[in-house]
């Protein structure tokens, strides 16, 4: 549109900044997620993902020593020790958790039984008695500190091999790849039958692929999984790869047929007429040259595969060992609902494998939607 | 290991298996009618009318097996009771009409029936406008078309991290209560509150299909052939006629499609409401309504099929427009 008599230049600012606008609605979600996936889980609660960058205010308590920490200085006897970690700043501290933050840093308070506290502005603090310490336990002291931004790996470390994503992991590519190559093969015989071979009922089977692409899954769940149990499969890896090569196939038929149709016609002809197998062009031409349109319905399978829960819960077990990433991250999102540091690095393990794809293979992905039609969940 | 052993020996033996289906029949059809010969011709011509079937028969099988005949077998059971051994005629239909859960998760599809194919498509139509315009369109476009590429899981902790709340006088975590705290309200439990938490829910959708919109209508705002633009110019149109009045009413056909498809994913919906609401609060839809029935506590699978097939009988219209779309543009 630039260069337009109708562009005005002002109007290119609006569509800069709506754009700049858009962009940041539609990106802010996920990486306000991976921000607080690198975050300590302490400041992760303490203060929201867009403050990370900045020092955290956060109230804790620290014991002091106990007795046996206790050394005489003439006729006292004296506790010290550090409040902070490094890093830190002190900005108040207290004795009592109804005011954790009543003393400024390096005040001097008076306690029960005679006792002096002093915590100083860098978190020493200096408890002394004129009598000797009894406690095996030690006091609280209330702080309120300031700490500066940490980012951490811990989290990620922590889900992969604790939370049981790790195995997870293995399990989801286990379940994705055959059942995004599979298909391709299957449907791609199919689809040059249905656009280059002359068959009666030809016309029918392909109204009936484009009917079969909208079937709601949701029906097939039951049905099949009484038939695997029949047939001895029961629920497992053999039976979940079957079930997607037959939820993809229609959509890897019609996106392939609708691509080797409009592959030029003479190439084949010619080929025929040099007396070339109906398999020798298959094998030969149409299978190379239709590399874009299987590159195209590889993605969407392996997206739609991995990002898949329903069909991962109902054919595959419900065991730790045997869930995938999806089926991971439901749970935790059950039982670990206010961890955010968990949900948000497992997460960002489930969705990292399906970006980097998105990414490196965006043409084909965008091809594949244009060829017409798209699978929903 | 195993596993992997395992994935890796299906991959060999499904790709071996189909390769040696393929080229074995072609080789055994050609060995039954072998196109030389006195009766060559004879043979060529049956030959050639069984070999679409060979190409044809794995993937009839596997439809067959896993999309048709569920179809079928779920519309046998919704008539059947709980464990399917009783015919107990349209009694479970008779119970859904009754039953208020699932008139809730009906009025509920209904809303997003309306509300996420309309927003998806506006911000797709707006997105791809505005991206068409700019210098770094294409880097935009990849960030608006990103969500597409994550899991509905995936984008159910992502927003529900968006959504989260925290007592009052606490700080708040989740972005969209720490901007309402900020201009001075209340900090709200958005997902329990009745009504309102399902738009929260279709929100994650509607993020999730802009991108998709998005691609098409770029694609097809682009196909306008330029003369018509030029000639509205000249005449004095204004950018916002220009694409009021000559670019939407050329892309009707293509804002249809993103509509029924996205319509598509949305009479399926199910993981979005599955982790963030699991249905409660007032949020329940057909889809999660079913696996309840199916999955849950002492299952019903007469009940769960009647959903399912509700749900198919809503697909059903624009499963006929497809199909009969398709038929026009193969003449």
């Amino acid at each position: 549109m630039e260069g337009h008599a109708g562009t005005r230049s002002s109007l290119v600012w609006a569509a800069n900044i709506a754009t700049a606008l858009m962009v940041l609605l539609w990106t802010i979600p996920t990486f306000g997620l991976l921000l607080t996936s690198l975050r300590d889980r302490d400041q992760i609660a303490a203060s929201g993902w867009w403050k990370a960058p900045f020092a955290s205010e956060q109230n804790s308590f620290v014991r002091a020593g106990t007795a046996v920490d206790q050394v005489a200085e003439g006729a006292i006897w004296v506790i010290v020790g550090n409040v902070l970690d490094e890093g830190e700043k002190l900005l108040a501290w207290g004795t009592n958790s109804r005011v954790p933050g009543a003393y400024a840093p390096d005040a001097t308070v008076t306690l029960a039984n005679d006792q002096v506290l002093t915590v100083a502005a860098d978190g020493a603090y200096r408890l002394t008695s004129p009598s000797q310490f009894t406690e095996t336990r030690g006091m609280r002291i209330f702080v309120t500190t300031l700490s500066p931004p940490r980012f951490t790996f811990e989290n990620y470390t922590r889900v992969i091999g604790a939370e049981g994503l790790g195995q997870a992991f293995l399990n989801t590519f286990t379940v994705t790849i055959p059942a995004t190559i599979i298909p391709i093969l299957i449907a791609a015989f199919a689809a040059y039958a249905l656009a280059w071979m002359e068959f009666p009922g030809r016309a029918l089977l392909i109204a009936a692929i484009v009917g079969l692409l909208v079937v709601p899954l949701q029906l097939a769940l039951i049905p099949l999984l009484k038939l695997h149990n029949d047939i001895g499969l029961g629920k497992g890896y053999m039976g979940i790869w079957l079930a997607h090569t037959g939820f993809g196939l229609p959509l890897a038929i019609y996106l392939l047929r609708n691509y080797m149709v409009g592959l030029p016609r003479e190439i084949i002809e010619s080929a025929r007429v040099d007396g070339a197998s109906d398999f020798q062009i298959f094998r030969r031409i149409i299978l190379p040259l239709s590399f874009p349109a299987l590159a195209s319905f590889a993605i969407f399978q392996f997206l739609w595969v991995w990002n898949d829960l329903l069909v991962a819960t109902v054919f595959l077990g419900n065991t730790r060992e045997q869930l995938v990433m999806t089926g991971v991250l439901r749970e935790l999102m059950g039982s670990r609902g206010g961890d955010w540091e968990i949900l948000a690095a497992s997460a960002f393990v489930s969705i990292a494998i399906p970006l980097v794809v998105f990414f490196a293979m965006q043409k084909y992905l965008v091809r594949g939607l244009l060829a017409g039609s798209v699978k929903g969940g | 290991m195993e596993q992997f052993l395992l994935a890796s020996g299906t991959i060999v033996a499904g790709v071996f298996g189909c390769v040696a289906w393929f080229w074995g029949s072609n080789m055994a059809l050609d060995a039954v009618y072998p196109a030389r010969g006195p009766r060559a011709g004879r043979n060529m011509r049956h030959a050639s009318a069984i070999r679409p079937w060979l190409f044809l028969g794995p993937a009839i099988l596997l439809l067959s097996a896993y999309l048709v005949y569920p179809v079928i077998n779920s519309a046998w059971r919704s008539f059947n009771d709980a464990d399917g051994a009783r015919f107990v005629g349209l009694k479970n239909y008779q119970w859904l009409l009754a039953d208020g859960k699932f008139h809730e998760s009906l009025s509920n599809n209904m809303l997003w029936l309306v509300t996420v194919p309309a927003l998806s498509t506006l911000f797709g139509l707006v997105a791809a406008q505005l991206t068409d315009r700019i210098r770094w369109g294409n880097f935009a476009k990849s960030m608006i078309f990103m969500p597409m590429a994550i899991s509905f899981v995936g984008a159910g902790v992502i927003w529900k991290f968006i959504y989260d709340f925290r007592g009052e006088g606490l700080e708040q975590i989740g972005i969209l209560n720490a901007i309402v705290v900020y201009f001075g309200g209340m900090p709200q439990t958005w997902l329990v509150t009745p009504f309102w938490n399902s738009f929260l829910l279709m929100a994650v959708l509607v993020w999730i299909q802009t991108g998709f919109a998005m691609v098409i209508l770029s694609a097809a705002l682009r196909g306008i052939p330029e003369e018509s633009i030029e000639a509205a110019i000249l005449d004095g149109a204004n950018p916002w006629q220009v694409f009021m009045r000559i670019k939407v009413p050329q892309i009707w056909g293509t804002i249809a499609v993103v509509w029924t498809t996205i319509t598509i994913v949305v009479l399926k919906i199910f993981d979005i409401v599955f982790v963030m609401t699991n249905g409660e609060w007032g949020t329940q839809v057909l889809a999660n309504l079913m696996y309840n029935w199916m999955f849950r506590g002492a299952p019903d699978y007469g009940r769960g099929s009647a959903i399912a097939i509700v749900i198919m009988l809503l697909v059903t219209p624009i499963m006929i427009w497809n199909i009969r779309n398709a038929r026009r543009e193969m003449r």
